[in-house]
Protein backbone atom coordinates (compact mmCIF):
# COMPACT_ATOMS: atom_id res chain seq x y z
CA UNK A 1 0.00 0.00 0.00
CA UNK A 2 1.39 3.32 -0.74
CA UNK A 3 1.79 5.98 1.86
CA UNK A 4 -1.09 7.44 3.48
CA UNK A 5 -2.13 11.02 3.39
CA UNK A 6 -4.91 11.16 5.67
CA UNK A 7 -5.48 9.14 8.98
CA UNK A 8 -8.08 8.69 10.85
CA UNK A 9 -7.85 6.74 13.96
CA UNK A 10 -11.26 5.87 16.57
CA UNK A 11 -12.83 9.21 15.76
CA UNK A 12 -16.10 10.34 17.35
CA UNK A 13 -17.81 13.11 17.20
CA UNK A 14 -20.93 14.88 18.34
CA UNK A 15 -23.00 17.78 17.87
CA UNK A 16 -23.49 20.47 21.14
CA UNK A 17 -26.75 19.70 22.72
CA UNK A 18 -27.05 16.81 20.82
CA UNK A 19 -27.26 13.36 22.62
CA UNK A 20 -26.31 10.84 19.37
CA UNK A 21 -23.20 10.76 17.85
CA UNK A 22 -22.88 12.23 14.30
CA UNK A 23 -19.35 9.94 14.02
CA UNK A 24 -19.09 6.96 15.97
CA UNK A 25 -15.89 5.18 15.56
CA UNK A 26 -14.45 5.76 12.19
CA UNK A 27 -10.89 4.42 11.31
CA UNK A 28 -9.79 4.51 7.65
CA UNK A 29 -6.56 5.61 5.63
CA UNK A 30 -6.32 7.67 2.45
CA UNK A 31 -3.81 6.85 0.59
CA UNK A 32 -1.49 9.56 -1.49
CA UNK A 33 -2.41 9.72 -5.38
CA UNK A 34 -5.93 7.83 -4.78
CA UNK A 35 -9.66 8.93 -5.43
CA UNK A 36 -11.62 8.04 -2.78
CA UNK A 37 -15.50 8.53 -2.64
CA UNK A 38 -17.59 8.00 1.00
CA UNK A 39 -21.20 7.85 0.35
CA UNK A 40 -23.71 7.88 2.50
CA UNK A 41 -27.57 8.62 2.97
CA UNK A 42 -28.78 12.16 4.14
CA UNK A 43 -27.51 12.30 7.91
CA UNK A 44 -24.79 9.58 7.64
CA UNK A 45 -22.37 11.92 8.69
CA UNK A 46 -20.76 12.43 5.53
CA UNK A 47 -20.91 16.03 5.71
CA UNK A 48 -19.54 15.82 9.14
CA UNK A 49 -16.58 14.56 7.89
CA UNK A 50 -15.92 16.00 5.14
CA UNK A 51 -16.37 19.66 7.84
CA UNK A 52 -13.43 17.92 10.12
CA UNK A 53 -11.21 16.76 7.49
CA UNK A 54 -10.88 21.15 6.74
CA UNK A 55 -11.00 22.07 10.52
CA UNK A 56 -13.91 23.12 10.98
CA UNK A 57 -14.81 20.59 13.36
CA UNK A 58 -12.21 18.91 16.20
CA UNK A 59 -12.87 15.14 17.21
CA UNK A 60 -14.11 14.48 20.92
CA UNK A 61 -12.25 11.14 20.93
CA UNK A 62 -9.67 9.79 18.17
CA UNK A 63 -7.35 11.64 15.94
CA UNK A 64 -6.77 12.81 12.48
CA UNK A 65 -3.88 13.72 10.72
CA UNK A 66 -3.82 14.98 7.13
CA UNK A 67 -0.23 15.60 5.45
CA UNK A 68 1.50 14.99 8.52
CA UNK A 69 0.02 17.77 10.52
CA UNK A 70 -2.31 16.34 13.77
CA UNK A 71 -5.69 17.80 13.24
CA UNK A 72 -5.06 20.90 16.18
CA UNK A 73 -6.29 24.69 16.60
CA UNK A 74 -1.98 25.57 15.50
CA UNK A 75 -2.05 23.40 12.46
CA UNK A 76 -5.37 24.09 10.90
CA UNK A 77 -4.10 26.84 8.61
CA UNK A 78 -1.46 23.99 7.27
CA UNK A 79 -3.82 21.93 6.95
CA UNK A 80 -6.13 24.46 5.10
CA UNK A 81 -3.17 25.15 2.53
CA UNK A 82 -2.91 21.45 1.40
CA UNK A 83 -6.48 19.86 1.77
CA UNK A 84 -8.99 22.09 -1.00
CA UNK A 85 -12.82 21.90 -0.44
CA UNK A 86 -15.29 22.25 -3.49
CA UNK A 87 -18.54 22.93 -1.60
CA UNK A 88 -22.21 22.27 -2.87
CA UNK A 89 -23.68 25.41 -3.44
CA UNK A 90 -22.15 27.06 -6.97
CA UNK A 91 -22.91 30.44 -5.59
CA UNK A 92 -22.34 30.67 -1.87
CA UNK A 93 -18.54 29.97 -2.82
CA UNK A 94 -18.04 32.31 -5.10
CA UNK A 95 -16.19 35.22 -3.34
CA UNK A 96 -15.10 37.64 -5.91
CA UNK A 97 -17.01 39.99 -7.91
CA UNK A 98 -15.17 38.06 -11.21
CA UNK A 99 -13.56 34.82 -12.25
CA UNK A 100 -10.28 35.72 -11.73
CA UNK A 101 -10.70 37.79 -8.40
CA UNK A 102 -12.42 34.50 -7.02
CA UNK A 103 -9.54 32.32 -7.77
CA UNK A 104 -7.52 34.93 -6.68
CA UNK A 105 -9.13 34.78 -2.98
CA UNK A 106 -7.47 32.16 -1.62
CA UNK A 107 -4.14 33.29 -3.21
CA UNK A 108 -4.56 36.66 -1.33
CA UNK A 109 -5.45 35.11 1.87
CA UNK A 110 -2.27 32.72 2.04
CA UNK A 111 -0.55 36.18 1.41
CA UNK A 112 1.09 35.42 -2.07
CA UNK A 113 2.82 37.92 -3.91
CA UNK A 114 1.27 39.78 -6.68
CA UNK A 115 3.67 38.74 -9.44
CA UNK A 116 3.15 35.03 -8.61
CA UNK A 117 -0.75 35.66 -7.90
CA UNK A 118 -1.15 36.75 -11.49
CA UNK A 119 0.59 33.71 -12.73
CA UNK A 120 -0.93 30.89 -10.89
CA UNK A 121 -4.61 32.75 -11.53
CA UNK A 122 -3.89 32.48 -15.41
CA UNK A 123 -2.00 28.80 -15.11
CA UNK A 124 -5.42 27.13 -12.65
CA UNK A 125 -8.29 28.95 -15.28
CA UNK A 126 -6.46 27.26 -18.39
CA UNK A 127 -6.37 24.35 -16.46
CA UNK A 128 -9.86 24.18 -15.49
CA UNK A 129 -11.01 25.24 -19.09
CA UNK A 130 -11.97 28.83 -18.15
CA UNK A 131 -9.44 31.35 -18.82
CA UNK A 132 -11.43 32.89 -21.62
CA UNK A 133 -14.20 33.82 -18.78
CA UNK A 134 -11.29 35.42 -16.91
CA UNK A 135 -13.35 38.96 -16.27
CA UNK A 136 -16.80 37.52 -16.40
CA UNK A 137 -19.17 37.96 -13.37
CA UNK A 138 -20.36 34.94 -11.75
CA UNK A 139 -24.32 35.75 -13.01
CA UNK A 140 -23.26 34.73 -16.24
CA UNK A 141 -21.79 31.81 -15.54
CA UNK A 142 -23.58 28.10 -15.26
CA UNK A 143 -23.41 26.19 -12.37
CA UNK A 144 -20.95 23.39 -13.98
CA UNK A 145 -18.32 26.72 -15.17
CA UNK A 146 -19.14 28.03 -10.90
CA UNK A 147 -17.80 24.76 -9.35
CA UNK A 148 -14.53 24.38 -12.21
CA UNK A 149 -13.92 28.26 -10.78
CA UNK A 150 -14.23 27.22 -7.48
CA UNK A 151 -11.64 23.98 -8.66
CA UNK A 152 -9.14 26.32 -10.13
CA UNK A 153 -9.50 28.58 -6.84
CA UNK A 154 -8.52 25.26 -4.86
CA UNK A 155 -5.47 24.46 -7.12
CA UNK A 156 -4.72 27.75 -7.02
CA UNK A 157 -2.92 27.41 -3.89
CA UNK A 158 -1.01 23.65 -4.77
CA UNK A 159 -2.83 21.80 -2.16
CA UNK A 160 -2.63 17.65 -2.38
CA UNK A 161 -5.95 16.63 -1.47
CA UNK A 162 -9.55 17.86 -3.21
CA UNK A 163 -11.91 17.29 -1.30
CA UNK A 164 -15.73 17.85 -3.04
CA UNK A 165 -18.15 18.08 -0.68
CA UNK A 166 -21.42 16.55 -3.18
CA UNK A 167 -19.99 19.05 -5.36
CA UNK A 168 -21.91 17.73 -8.09
CA UNK A 169 -25.45 17.50 -6.57
CA UNK A 170 -26.73 20.51 -7.36
CA UNK A 171 -25.62 20.75 -11.33
CA UNK A 172 -27.30 19.20 -14.52
CA UNK A 173 -26.05 15.98 -16.01
CA UNK A 174 -23.66 18.17 -18.60
CA UNK A 175 -22.22 20.44 -15.59
CA UNK A 176 -21.66 17.51 -13.70
CA UNK A 177 -19.68 15.53 -16.37
CA UNK A 178 -17.86 19.27 -16.92
CA UNK A 179 -16.79 18.83 -13.10
CA UNK A 180 -15.89 15.48 -12.98
CA UNK A 181 -13.91 15.45 -16.06
CA UNK A 182 -11.70 18.41 -14.80
CA UNK A 183 -11.23 16.73 -11.58
CA UNK A 184 -10.18 13.51 -12.95
CA UNK A 185 -7.53 15.10 -15.32
CA UNK A 186 -6.35 17.61 -12.92
CA UNK A 187 -5.62 14.15 -10.65
CA UNK A 188 -4.09 12.42 -13.61
CA UNK A 189 -1.70 15.31 -14.50
CA UNK A 190 -0.04 15.88 -11.16
CA UNK A 191 -0.35 13.57 -8.28
CA UNK A 192 -3.12 14.73 -6.32
CA UNK A 193 -5.44 12.70 -3.93
CA UNK A 194 -9.24 13.54 -4.36
CA UNK A 195 -11.85 12.71 -1.96
CA UNK A 196 -15.31 12.75 -3.17
CA UNK A 197 -18.30 12.93 -0.41
CA UNK A 198 -21.53 12.26 -2.29
CA UNK A 199 -24.81 10.40 -2.65
CA UNK A 200 -24.17 9.73 -6.29
CA UNK A 201 -22.96 6.28 -6.50
CA UNK A 202 -22.61 7.00 -10.12
CA UNK A 203 -20.18 9.54 -9.56
CA UNK A 204 -18.57 7.28 -6.31
CA UNK A 205 -18.05 4.69 -9.42
CA UNK A 206 -15.21 6.85 -10.74
CA UNK A 207 -13.51 6.01 -7.16
CA UNK A 208 -10.96 3.54 -7.02
CA UNK A 209 -12.35 3.07 -3.32
CA UNK A 210 -15.88 3.21 -1.89
CA UNK A 211 -16.46 4.00 1.81
CA UNK A 212 -20.02 3.76 2.75
CA UNK A 213 -20.87 5.40 6.17
CA UNK A 214 -24.58 4.63 7.58
CA UNK A 215 -25.88 6.06 10.77
CA UNK A 216 -22.09 7.80 11.60
CA UNK A 217 -19.96 4.72 10.78
CA UNK A 218 -18.60 2.92 8.22
CA UNK A 219 -20.53 0.33 6.94
CA UNK A 220 -18.37 -1.31 3.98
CA UNK A 221 -15.17 -0.46 2.76
CA UNK A 222 -14.21 -1.45 -0.84
CA UNK A 223 -13.48 -1.26 -5.25
CA UNK A 224 -16.72 0.00 -6.60
CA UNK A 225 -16.95 -3.07 -7.46
CA UNK A 226 -16.86 -4.76 -4.46
CA UNK A 227 -19.84 -2.18 -2.82
CA UNK A 228 -22.49 -2.53 -6.07
CA UNK A 229 -22.57 -6.17 -5.49
CA UNK A 230 -23.83 -5.27 -2.87
CA UNK A 231 -27.26 -4.06 -4.79
CA UNK A 232 -30.55 -4.25 -2.44
CA UNK A 233 -28.48 -3.74 0.69
CA UNK A 234 -26.93 -0.07 -0.89
CA UNK A 235 -31.09 0.30 -1.75
CA UNK A 236 -32.21 -0.23 1.65
CA UNK A 237 -29.17 2.11 2.73
CA UNK A 238 -30.92 4.68 0.83
CA UNK A 239 -28.44 4.61 -1.75
CA UNK A 240 -29.32 4.65 -5.71
CA UNK A 241 -27.26 2.00 -7.63
CA UNK A 242 -26.26 3.56 -11.01
CA UNK A 243 -28.58 2.16 -13.41
CA UNK A 244 -25.76 0.27 -15.67
CA UNK A 245 -25.07 -2.25 -12.62
CA UNK A 246 -28.54 -2.08 -11.50
CA UNK A 247 -29.86 -3.34 -15.28
CA UNK A 248 -26.86 -6.05 -15.62
CA UNK A 249 -28.03 -7.46 -12.31
CA UNK A 250 -31.78 -7.36 -13.62
CA UNK A 251 -30.22 -9.20 -16.95
CA UNK A 252 -28.38 -11.59 -14.95
CA UNK A 253 -31.67 -12.25 -12.66
CA UNK A 254 -33.09 -13.31 -16.34
CA UNK A 255 -30.40 -15.50 -17.31
CA UNK A 256 -29.02 -13.58 -19.49
CA UNK A 257 -25.06 -14.64 -19.39
CA UNK A 258 -23.34 -11.39 -18.71
CA UNK A 259 -19.51 -10.94 -17.61
CA UNK A 260 -19.75 -9.31 -14.37
CA UNK A 261 -21.39 -5.85 -12.93
CA UNK A 262 -20.70 -2.72 -15.17
CA UNK A 263 -20.50 0.49 -13.91
CA UNK A 264 -20.37 2.73 -17.17
CA UNK A 265 -22.92 2.64 -19.49
CA UNK A 266 -19.92 2.66 -22.32
CA UNK A 267 -18.80 -0.88 -20.78
CA UNK A 268 -22.48 -2.24 -20.38
CA UNK A 269 -23.69 -0.89 -24.24
CA UNK A 270 -20.19 -2.73 -25.32
CA UNK A 271 -20.88 -5.96 -23.53
CA UNK A 272 -24.78 -6.01 -24.92
CA UNK A 273 -23.84 -5.63 -28.66
CA UNK A 274 -21.06 -7.65 -28.77
CA UNK A 275 -22.99 -10.71 -26.68
CA UNK A 276 -24.16 -12.63 -30.05
CA UNK A 277 -20.61 -12.19 -31.46
CA UNK A 278 -19.08 -14.48 -27.96
CA UNK A 279 -21.64 -17.24 -28.19
CA UNK B 1 -36.15 43.45 -14.26
CA UNK B 2 -32.25 43.28 -12.76
CA UNK B 3 -30.70 45.24 -15.71
CA UNK B 4 -33.02 48.16 -14.77
CA UNK B 5 -32.20 48.05 -11.19
CA UNK B 6 -28.77 48.49 -10.95
CA UNK B 7 -28.00 52.23 -10.67
CA UNK B 8 -25.06 53.34 -10.86
CA UNK B 9 -24.52 51.86 -14.22
CA UNK B 10 -21.05 51.40 -15.11
CA UNK B 11 -20.13 51.68 -18.97
CA UNK B 12 -16.62 49.92 -19.97
CA UNK B 13 -15.53 52.41 -22.49
CA UNK B 14 -11.87 53.59 -23.29
CA UNK B 15 -11.17 56.79 -22.26
CA UNK B 16 -8.66 58.87 -20.06
CA UNK B 17 -11.62 59.43 -17.44
CA UNK B 18 -11.63 55.52 -17.63
CA UNK B 19 -8.31 54.97 -17.30
CA UNK B 20 -7.79 57.02 -14.35
CA UNK B 21 -6.74 56.05 -11.14
CA UNK B 22 -9.90 55.56 -8.82
CA UNK B 23 -8.34 57.42 -5.98
CA UNK B 24 -7.93 60.18 -8.48
CA UNK B 25 -11.81 59.87 -9.38
CA UNK B 26 -12.69 59.61 -5.84
CA UNK B 27 -10.26 62.61 -4.19
CA UNK B 28 -11.53 64.85 -7.71
CA UNK B 29 -15.16 64.36 -6.73
CA UNK B 30 -14.83 64.74 -3.21
CA UNK B 31 -13.19 68.23 -3.88
CA UNK B 32 -15.70 69.33 -7.02
CA UNK B 33 -18.32 68.61 -4.48
CA UNK B 34 -16.70 71.48 -2.63
CA UNK B 35 -15.67 73.19 -5.19
CA UNK B 36 -19.26 73.87 -6.60
CA UNK B 37 -20.05 75.82 -3.69
CA UNK B 38 -17.61 78.79 -4.38
CA UNK B 39 -19.39 79.32 -7.18
CA UNK B 40 -21.69 82.86 -7.19
CA UNK B 41 -22.07 84.75 -10.13
CA UNK B 42 -22.96 83.89 -13.94
CA UNK B 43 -19.44 83.77 -14.89
CA UNK B 44 -17.97 81.84 -12.03
CA UNK B 45 -21.26 79.13 -12.58
CA UNK B 46 -19.92 79.20 -16.72
CA UNK B 47 -17.15 78.47 -15.78
CA UNK B 48 -18.44 75.32 -13.65
CA UNK B 49 -20.26 74.55 -16.44
CA UNK B 50 -18.04 74.67 -19.16
CA UNK B 51 -15.69 72.67 -17.07
CA UNK B 52 -18.00 70.22 -16.65
CA UNK B 53 -18.51 69.62 -20.69
CA UNK B 54 -15.28 68.86 -21.42
CA UNK B 55 -14.87 66.48 -18.35
CA UNK B 56 -18.11 64.62 -20.14
CA UNK B 57 -16.56 65.15 -23.56
CA UNK B 58 -13.37 63.52 -22.32
CA UNK B 59 -15.09 60.37 -20.80
CA UNK B 60 -16.80 59.47 -24.57
CA UNK B 61 -19.87 58.64 -21.92
CA UNK B 62 -23.39 59.62 -24.27
CA UNK B 63 -25.20 61.92 -22.66
CA UNK B 64 -28.06 59.98 -22.93
CA UNK B 65 -27.20 57.96 -19.82
CA UNK B 66 -26.66 61.01 -17.82
CA UNK B 67 -29.69 62.25 -18.41
CA UNK B 68 -31.31 58.99 -17.49
CA UNK B 69 -29.40 60.09 -13.82
CA UNK B 70 -31.24 63.07 -13.87
CA UNK B 71 -34.99 61.17 -13.87
CA UNK B 72 -35.03 60.24 -10.43
CA UNK B 73 -34.24 63.74 -9.08
CA UNK B 74 -35.61 66.05 -12.06
CA UNK B 75 -38.41 66.42 -9.75
CA UNK B 76 -36.14 67.75 -6.20
CA UNK B 77 -34.65 70.02 -8.95
CA UNK B 78 -38.21 71.49 -10.41
CA UNK B 79 -39.05 71.95 -7.05
CA UNK B 80 -35.81 74.17 -5.71
CA UNK B 81 -36.34 76.19 -8.55
CA UNK B 82 -39.91 76.71 -7.90
CA UNK B 83 -39.52 77.43 -4.07
CA UNK B 84 -36.62 79.70 -5.08
CA UNK B 85 -38.23 81.69 -7.58
CA UNK B 86 -41.81 82.48 -5.48
CA UNK B 87 -40.27 82.90 -1.91
CA UNK B 88 -36.72 85.21 -2.78
CA UNK B 89 -37.94 88.66 -2.58
CA UNK B 90 -34.56 90.30 -3.95
CA UNK B 91 -34.18 92.79 -7.07
CA UNK B 92 -36.58 94.16 -9.28
CA UNK B 93 -40.40 92.95 -9.34
CA UNK B 94 -40.77 90.52 -12.52
CA UNK B 95 -44.30 89.56 -12.79
CA UNK B 96 -47.68 89.77 -10.17
CA UNK B 97 -49.94 87.92 -10.24
CA UNK B 98 -52.51 87.97 -7.03
CA UNK B 99 -50.54 87.02 -4.21
CA UNK B 100 -47.73 85.54 -5.92
CA UNK B 101 -44.67 87.73 -6.64
CA UNK B 102 -41.54 86.86 -8.91
CA UNK B 103 -38.61 89.03 -8.32
CA UNK B 104 -35.43 89.16 -10.73
CA UNK B 105 -33.06 87.61 -7.53
CA UNK B 106 -35.64 84.57 -7.15
CA UNK B 107 -34.71 83.63 -10.89
CA UNK B 108 -31.62 84.30 -10.93
CA UNK B 109 -31.08 82.43 -7.18
CA UNK B 110 -33.38 79.19 -8.86
CA UNK B 111 -31.58 79.01 -11.87
CA UNK B 112 -27.67 78.99 -9.94
CA UNK B 113 -29.50 76.42 -7.33
CA UNK B 114 -30.71 73.93 -10.08
CA UNK B 115 -27.95 74.53 -11.97
CA UNK B 116 -25.58 73.44 -9.16
CA UNK B 117 -27.81 70.24 -8.61
CA UNK B 118 -27.32 69.31 -12.16
CA UNK B 119 -23.31 70.03 -12.26
CA UNK B 120 -23.12 67.62 -9.26
CA UNK B 121 -25.52 64.94 -10.39
CA UNK B 122 -23.28 64.79 -14.01
CA UNK B 123 -20.38 64.74 -12.35
CA UNK B 124 -21.28 62.07 -9.67
CA UNK B 125 -22.65 59.80 -12.02
CA UNK B 126 -19.67 60.36 -14.35
CA UNK B 127 -17.82 58.59 -11.72
CA UNK B 128 -19.66 55.61 -11.76
CA UNK B 129 -20.41 55.46 -15.41
CA UNK B 130 -16.55 55.36 -15.96
CA UNK B 131 -15.60 53.19 -12.40
CA UNK B 132 -16.50 49.94 -12.12
CA UNK B 133 -17.83 49.46 -8.42
CA UNK B 134 -14.62 47.26 -7.65
CA UNK B 135 -12.21 49.80 -8.72
CA UNK B 136 -14.79 52.25 -7.00
CA UNK B 137 -14.07 49.56 -3.61
CA UNK B 138 -10.35 49.57 -3.94
CA UNK B 139 -10.24 52.93 -4.46
CA UNK B 140 -11.95 53.67 -0.60
CA UNK B 141 -10.00 51.16 0.87
CA UNK B 142 -6.63 52.42 -0.08
CA UNK B 143 -8.28 56.21 0.25
CA UNK B 144 -9.44 55.21 4.17
CA UNK B 145 -6.01 52.98 5.17
CA UNK B 146 -4.72 55.96 7.20
CA UNK B 147 -7.78 55.39 9.27
CA UNK B 148 -6.83 52.30 10.32
CA UNK B 149 -4.82 53.83 13.08
CA UNK B 150 -8.10 55.33 14.20
CA UNK B 151 -9.65 51.52 14.55
CA UNK B 152 -11.32 51.83 11.15
CA UNK B 153 -12.27 48.31 10.08
CA UNK B 154 -11.42 49.28 6.59
CA UNK B 155 -10.34 46.13 5.30
CA UNK B 156 -13.61 44.55 6.34
CA UNK B 157 -15.57 47.48 5.28
CA UNK B 158 -14.41 47.14 1.66
CA UNK B 159 -14.89 43.10 2.08
CA UNK B 160 -18.26 43.79 2.77
CA UNK B 161 -19.04 46.09 -0.21
CA UNK B 162 -17.72 43.97 -3.03
CA UNK B 163 -19.49 40.89 -1.41
CA UNK B 164 -22.49 42.80 -1.70
CA UNK B 165 -22.10 43.75 -4.73
CA UNK B 166 -21.40 40.15 -6.27
CA UNK B 167 -23.92 39.15 -4.16
CA UNK B 168 -26.88 41.92 -6.00
CA UNK B 169 -27.98 40.01 -8.99
CA UNK B 170 -27.72 36.92 -6.98
CA UNK B 171 -30.26 37.76 -4.98
CA UNK B 172 -32.06 39.34 -7.54
CA UNK B 173 -32.41 36.63 -9.46
CA UNK B 174 -34.03 34.91 -6.24
CA UNK B 175 -36.57 37.88 -5.83
CA UNK B 176 -37.65 36.98 -9.20
CA UNK B 177 -37.77 33.42 -7.81
CA UNK B 178 -39.73 33.88 -5.09
CA UNK B 179 -42.44 36.36 -6.61
CA UNK B 180 -42.78 33.87 -9.02
CA UNK B 181 -43.51 31.24 -6.68
CA UNK B 182 -46.15 33.21 -5.01
CA UNK B 183 -47.45 34.34 -7.72
CA UNK B 184 -48.22 30.89 -9.02
CA UNK B 185 -49.68 30.12 -5.39
CA UNK B 186 -52.10 33.30 -5.81
CA UNK B 187 -50.41 36.17 -4.41
CA UNK B 188 -50.87 39.35 -6.02
CA UNK B 189 -48.21 42.22 -5.84
CA UNK B 190 -49.54 44.60 -8.66
CA UNK B 191 -52.91 45.52 -7.76
CA UNK B 192 -55.04 46.26 -4.99
CA UNK B 193 -54.85 49.49 -2.19
CA UNK B 194 -51.42 50.55 -1.01
CA UNK B 195 -52.00 48.61 2.43
CA UNK B 196 -52.43 45.42 0.65
CA UNK B 197 -49.60 45.87 -1.65
CA UNK B 198 -47.23 46.33 1.37
CA UNK B 199 -48.46 43.28 3.31
CA UNK B 200 -47.98 41.34 0.14
CA UNK B 201 -44.36 42.02 0.27
CA UNK B 202 -43.73 40.36 3.38
CA UNK B 203 -44.67 36.66 2.10
CA UNK B 204 -41.37 37.69 -0.39
CA UNK B 205 -39.05 39.35 2.01
CA UNK B 206 -39.67 36.34 4.77
CA UNK B 207 -38.26 33.34 2.42
CA UNK B 208 -35.91 35.81 0.86
CA UNK B 209 -34.16 36.93 4.17
CA UNK B 210 -34.06 33.41 5.21
CA UNK B 211 -32.07 32.37 2.03
CA UNK B 212 -29.50 34.80 2.51
CA UNK B 213 -28.91 34.36 6.11
CA UNK B 214 -28.32 30.87 4.69
CA UNK B 215 -25.94 32.32 2.17
CA UNK B 216 -23.82 34.31 4.34
CA UNK B 217 -23.21 31.32 6.56
CA UNK B 218 -22.59 28.93 4.19
CA UNK B 219 -20.08 31.41 2.38
CA UNK B 220 -18.41 32.52 5.76
CA UNK B 221 -17.70 28.46 5.99
CA UNK B 222 -16.54 28.49 2.65
CA UNK B 223 -14.42 31.41 3.10
CA UNK B 224 -12.54 30.13 6.54
CA UNK B 225 -11.83 26.96 4.20
CA UNK B 226 -10.11 28.86 1.48
CA UNK B 227 -7.86 30.16 4.36
CA UNK B 228 -10.03 34.17 5.10
CA UNK B 229 -8.22 34.96 8.38
CA UNK B 230 -9.00 38.34 8.13
CA UNK B 231 -6.95 41.68 6.81
CA UNK B 232 -3.79 40.41 8.28
CA UNK B 233 -1.30 39.59 5.85
CA UNK B 234 -3.13 39.68 3.18
CA UNK B 235 -1.88 40.39 -0.44
CA UNK B 236 -3.85 41.85 -2.72
CA UNK B 237 -4.60 41.11 -6.06
CA UNK B 238 -5.42 43.75 -7.78
CA UNK B 239 -2.92 46.84 -7.50
CA UNK B 240 -3.97 50.41 -8.14
CA UNK B 241 -0.94 52.56 -10.20
CA UNK B 242 -0.62 55.93 -9.20
CA UNK B 243 0.45 57.93 -12.67
CA UNK B 244 0.99 61.13 -14.13
CA UNK B 245 -2.45 61.97 -15.11
CA UNK B 246 -3.53 61.33 -11.68
CA UNK B 247 -1.74 64.41 -10.59
CA UNK B 248 -2.73 66.69 -13.43
CA UNK B 249 -6.56 65.40 -12.50
CA UNK B 250 -6.11 67.00 -9.18
CA UNK B 251 -4.23 70.00 -10.14
CA UNK B 252 -6.93 70.84 -12.63
CA UNK B 253 -9.48 70.62 -9.83
CA UNK B 254 -7.18 72.78 -7.69
CA UNK B 255 -6.31 75.71 -10.57
CA UNK B 256 -10.47 75.44 -11.15
CA UNK B 257 -10.99 76.25 -7.49
CA UNK B 258 -8.05 79.11 -7.98
CA UNK B 259 -10.43 80.77 -10.91
CA UNK B 260 -13.83 80.40 -9.25
CA UNK B 261 -12.09 81.95 -6.09
CA UNK B 262 -11.04 84.77 -9.04
CA UNK B 263 -14.04 85.12 -10.35
CA UNK B 264 -16.54 85.05 -7.93
CA UNK B 265 -18.29 87.96 -6.65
Amino acid sequence: MKESIISINRVHFRYPEQTEYALKDITFQVAKGEWLAIVGHNGSGKSTLAKMLNGLHYPQEGEVTICDFPLKDEFVWDIRRRLGMVFQNPDNQFVGTTVQDDVAFGLENNGVPHEVMVERVEKSLQRVGMLDFLNQEPHHLSGGQKQRVAIAGVIALQPDIILLDEATSMLDPRGREEVLQTVRQLKDEQDLTVISITHDLEEASRADRIIVLNKGSVYREGTPEEIFQMNEELVELGLDVPFPVKLSGVLRSQDFEIASNYLTEEELVRELWTSNFKK
Amino acid sequence: MMEKMIFGRYLPLQSVVHRLDPRAKLLFIFGFVIVVFLANNALSYGLLAVFTLVFIYLSKINVRFLLAGLKPVIWLIAFTFLLHIFLTREGDLLFEAGFLKVYEGGVRQGAFISLRFLLLIFVTSLLTLTTSPISITDGLESLLKPFKKLKLPVHELALMMSISLRFIPTLMDETDKIMKAQMARGADFSSGPIKERVKAVVPLLIPLFVSAFKRAEELAVAMEARGYKGGEGRTKYRLLHWQGRDTAALIILVVLAALLWWTRS
